[in-house]
């Protein structure tokens, strides 16, 4: 189960299809190729850590050539889900700073425990929780319409 | 006394909503939540986003895996035991189990495809002879049915060898992609737990003479007869090696197996 979860998790990250299979494909080579054998209950939450730090990766070179983006402009038509309601969750989590996203979808979406999401980015459970209650108090204002109409993508 | 809940931390409101609350702090924040509406429609919220996100993104879990994600096209270039060891166990938990060993040998890939087929039945034998709860797919007490099987899928007549005259049992056997297609894997293990593992499936290899072939711990016996190839391999010794692979041999032979025949 672990491909289609990742392509899940990639998915929802970065809300582009073809940069989220980029993303596993990369995720995955760079297991096969560790030198490091793994044992059980680690695989996941290690190719999981590949992931979100590959996608850290991703952003920063991204950001390097800074483009204003207003939100909204992209709502090309979903084919996935058709209603606003998955739009909005989708712009909602956009919204988010990269690391709260990913704290948010790897608990929420993923289903990882507190503990294994530490693990994945490399901090404290304490930054784990403060990460997560940011995203959802931020997620809800979104949606509750305190939308920023523009937003500087860094 | 009253009973007011004691005060509930917002830490506690997450855990609550991601099911990470200590059972015992259970009862105290739902009594909280109760009198607390506030917090109450927050942990709603919450509950509400979790949903919203499961909806648009669970379908994406259910897509048919694009070719370019396949483990098996990713794991051809390279080929050590840490990469397929690796890769088995990736595989092992991307299937969930089913099919377990995602590994092909790379047809016509590398200078010696009969090599790799080798290296293949090695890695099969170090990957499961260490297993102790799932070493096989199917017992060696449905040897006929296991038999069946493998022959059914490698398209040709396999037997399970009898080697209690060398003190093996088997133990079963499992359905493994092998270099041109299905591979059959047989497993047997003696009274102290040596496991010897047999490998067999179609090569278009010219038939040899019995060869041996040492990686690590592991040594195998190897052949090919007709146009099916056999590994034999084990952690022994090489003479002990030699007995069980001679025994296969004798079995496997088709002039000799027909007399002897005691699958």
């Amino acid at each position: 189960m672990t491909i289609p979860a990742l392509r899940r998790y990639a998915r929802s990250l970065t809300r582009d299809a073809e940069a989220a299979d980029d993303l596993v494909q990369d995720t995955l080579v760079r297991a096969l190729r560790s030198e490091h054998l793994f044992h059980g209950g680690e695989i996941r939450s290690w190719l999981y850590t590949i992931l979100t730090n590959l996608n850290r990766n991703r952003l920063r070179s991204l950001a390097r050539r800074p483009t204003l983006t207003v939100l909204g402009d992209d709502d090309a038509p979903d084919m996935a889900g058709p209603e606003a309601g998955s739009r909005d969750i989708e712009r909602a989590l956009a919204s988010l700073v990269e690391d709260q996203r990913a704290a948010l979808l790897l608990v929420v979406l993923e289903g990882l425990t507190y503990r294994e999401v530490a693990e994945v980015q490399g901090v404290p459970i304490g930054t784990v929780m403060s990460r997560l209650a940011r995203a959802r108090a931020q997620i809800r204002s979104f949606l509750d319409g305190e939308r920023p109409a523009l937003r500087r993508i860094k | 006394m009253s009973e007011r809940p004691l005060s509930v931390t917002e830490d506690e409101l997450h855990a609550y909503v991601d099911g990470e609350l200590p059972a015992d702090r259970r009862s105290a924040v739902e009594a909280w939540l109760a009198s607390h509406q506030d917090d109450a429609t927050r942990v709603a919220a919450w509950r509400a986003q979790a949903e919203a996100i499961h909806a648009r993104y669970d379908a994406i879990a259910s897509e048919p895996i694009p070719a370019r994600l396949d483990l098996d096209r990713l794991t051809r270039q390279r080929r050590s035991w840490k990469t397929v060891a690796t890769a088995a166990a990736v595989a092992a938990f991307v299937a969930g189990g089913a099919a377990g060993w995602f590994l092909r040998g790379a047809t016509g890939v590398g200078p010696n495809g009969f090599e790799i087929f080798t290296t293949d039945a090695i890695d099969a034998h170090k990957l499961y002879a260490v297993e102790v709860r799932h070493p096989v797919e199917v017992p060696g007490s449905e040897a006929d049915h296991l038999v069946q099987w493998l022959s059914k899928r490698v398209g040709y007549e396999l037997r399970a060898p009898d080697l209690k005259r060398l003190g093996l049992k088997l133990v079963g056997g499992r359905l493994l992609p092998g270099p041109t297609g299905a591979a059959a894997f047989f497993m047997y293990e003696n009274a102290s737990g040596e496991r010897f593992t047999i490998y067999s499936a179609r090569s278009n290899a010219p038939d040899t003479a019995m060869r041996y072939n040492v990686s690590g711990k592991c040594s195998a016996f190897y052949w090919v007869d007709g146009d099916v190839a056999y590994v034999v391999s084990g952690q022994a010794e090489r003479d002990e090696l030699s007995k069980v692979a001679t025994a296969a041999y004798e079995q496997f032979d088709p002039r000799t197996s027909r007399k002897g025949s005691s699958s």
